[in-house]
């Protein structure tokens, strides 16, 4: 790693501004650390050097004329889960093979007005299912940590694998992610770095590949707590594309950043102690509640029932929603188009070839639940549960809690092609236990490094908030970095 | 509930995809697998309660009902593998 890719994105935005550093020499040092790691980690699925470089010189051009934006100059890593206008867009799948949008997300669009400059695009699990990012068509993602005396290979995490093991390699300055089920708090959690899911309706949906449209959420995975609030104060928008895009203005988040804790309330759920629950974790969590007491918080038990429920009702919900947003892959209008007798065999095979296992998987499943007759005993009763799930939730803010904490993974980051895991989707499905809950009540979560396991791999804490108060999770996961510290992959690749 | 192979099969014609039937069986396995998982659900007590529609509060917003974008028959047919005069083109549907 150069120096220059050490800086966080406040340390390179200072550096910049006083002109110390330039925006092209910023971003060449990222290219080069790319083109040195990635053949290794495989984080980045393209690499867009020439737009880049070109987008780095006009962020010297505006720096010198005092214009600069909120992120001018900062090398940014995309999920391939956002549009991003004649760049490869094809949320890891085969399906969409070959295809470039004519259009830009709002999230993207976002960040490039404010200045910040793409990097290329990053692996993932194929349309955003999966927990290690080994369903992506371009293979997994190596997690730039491996644990203490040992050379193998484990996963970033999922389905965001690219993005995190990029900004904990120091591959990009900070990524771009997006959350169904955990997708940004997991792999922030497996790499030691900061990944937070706002709020239902605070970033704008437009131009994001839908997986399940009532569950995803935009955000940012970085480096740190002040990083992750920069890059979200520019990722958030009042949207008028997108119908479920909230119209409320965006805060500055980065001024919630070491306000005092003092006679706030944290609640501690007892249903997220977990039967088979790692020791380790238990602990990690303890260690949480210790640095909110010494910061004048108070510790409450709560009791949030429904959340073993969660799991298995999103389960429904979001392959149903998945097999609907997927019926539009028809090799039709873009991508992948197989041949066939007639019309129907040509979808059919199309279909067939460009979705992976599990993708099918859940097609299959959405499809089943949402087919005659079983439509109410499946999608019906689980939008009910959703609504219990939501008011767990709610009693509990409305009896005084603040923020509430929990752990971010039942477990530190796993081995690549895990067998267990590989012959049970059931059993790779329970990685989401503690983030999912989120997802249902469309709440803010954000997970931040809290301490290593035994064998040396990051292990993160989640906190959730009121709707909207992504505020408070920025002022409460400062508490715990400053408690914990920072944590860096020794580098090996 | 559980799915059997003629279950899999149909489902698999439903939703447009093509399967052998090494995968149809071993799809039914799994697709067990999680339907056995979700069967929990049926232990909550959901009487009287409303399904969840949106996550926050708010009305849909109106706009105005004029065309406000458009005009772009060639950026939409960009991306197809097969287009004509900015149609797509599918194989013959109509005999």
């Amino acid at each position: 790693m150069s120096e220059v890719t050490k800086l966080t994105i406040a340390e390179a935005r200072d550096a910049l501004n006083r002109k110390t550093l330039s925006a092209v020499e910023l971003t060449d040092a990222y290219l080069g650390a790319i083109d040195a790691a990635n053949a290794e980690l495989n984080a980045y699925i393209t690499v867009t050097h020439d737009k880049a470089r070109a987008m780095a010189a006009a962020s010297d051009i505006k720096i010198a004329k005092g214009e600069a934006g909120a992120l001018e100059g900062i090398p940014l890593g995309i999920k391939d889960l956002f549009g991003t206008q004649g760049v490869h867009t094809q949320a890891a799948s085969h399906i969409l093979d070959g295809f470039k949008p004519e259009y830009e997300s709002t999230v993207t669009s976002n960040l490039w007005a404010d200045g910040a400059v793409m990097l290329g695009k990053l692996n993932m699990d194929e349309f955003a299912m999966g927990s290690s990012n080994e369903s992506s068509f371009y293979g997994p993602v190596k997690n730039p940590w491996r644990a203490n005396n040992s050379n193998e290979d484990l996963v970033p995490g999922g389905s965001s694998g690219g993005s995190a093991a990029a900004v904990a390699a120091h591959l990009c300055a900070g990524a771009t992610a997006t959350d169904t089920g955990g997708s940004i708090r997991q792999p922030a959690a497996f790499t030691g770095t900061v990944g937070i899911k706002p709020t239902y309706g605070r970033c704008s949906r437009w131009g994001v590949v839908a997986f399940a449209s009532s569950l995803d959420q935009a955000g940012p995975i970085a480096r740190d707590v002040r990083d992750a609030a920069i890059m979200l104060k520019s990722m958030a928008s009042v949207d008028f594309k997108d119908a479920t895009s909230v119209d409320l203005p965006v805060p500055d988040y980065e001024a919630a950043i070491g306000k005092s804790m003092k006679g706030m309330t944290v609640g501690i759920p007892r249903e997220y102690r977990v039967d088979g629950m790692p020791e380790e974790i238990e602990a990690l969590w303890q260690a949480g509640i210790q640095w909110y007491r010494d910061a004048g918080a108070n510790i409450v038990d709560i009791s949030l029932p429904h959340t073993k429920y969660a799991l298995p009702a999103y389960y429904i919900v979001a392959p149903a929603e998945a097999s609907s947003n997927l019926a539009r892959y028809d090799g039709v209008r873009y991508g992948l188009r197989e041949q066939g007798r007639d019309i129907t065999e040509m979808y059919e095979n199309t279909r067939a070839k460009g979705f992976g296992a599990e993708v099918k998987r859940r097609i299959l499943i959405g499809t089943y639940v949402l087919s005659a007759g079983y439509y109410d005993a499946y999608y019906i009763r689980a939008q009910k549960v959703r609504t219990l799930i939501k008011r767990d939730f709610e009693l509990a803010f409305e009896a005084g809690v603040d923020v509430i904490l929990t752990p971010a993974t039942p477990s530190a980051a796993f081995g690549i092609g895990d067998k267990e895991m590989n012959a049970d989707p059931v059993k790779m499905y329970l990685n989401d236990i503690f983030t999912v809950t989120v997802n249902m009540a469309g709440l803010p979560g954000i997970a931040v490094p809290a301490g290593l396991s035994a064998n040396g791999l990051p292990l993160g804490l989640q906190l959730i908030g009121r709707p909207f108060d992504e505020e408070t999770l920025f002022q409460a996961a400062h508490v715990i970095e400053q408690a914990a510290g920072k944590f860096e992959p020794r580098k090996w690749w | 509930m559980s799915v059997d192979l003629a279950t899999v099969k149909r489902v698999a014609r439903l939703a447009r995809i093509a399967v052998s039937e090494t995968e149809a069986t071993r799809m039914t396995g799994e697709l067990n697998g999680i339907l056995g998982f979700v069967e929990q659900l049926a232990e909550v007590d959901v009487a009287d309660i409303e399904p969840m529609t949106s996550v926050t509060h708010q009305t849909m917003r109106w706009r105005k009902d004029a065309v406000a974008d458009g005009n772009k028959a060639a950026s939409v047919t960009a991306n197809t593998k097969d287009t004509a005069d900015n149609f797509f083109m599918v194989p013959k549907v109509i005999e």
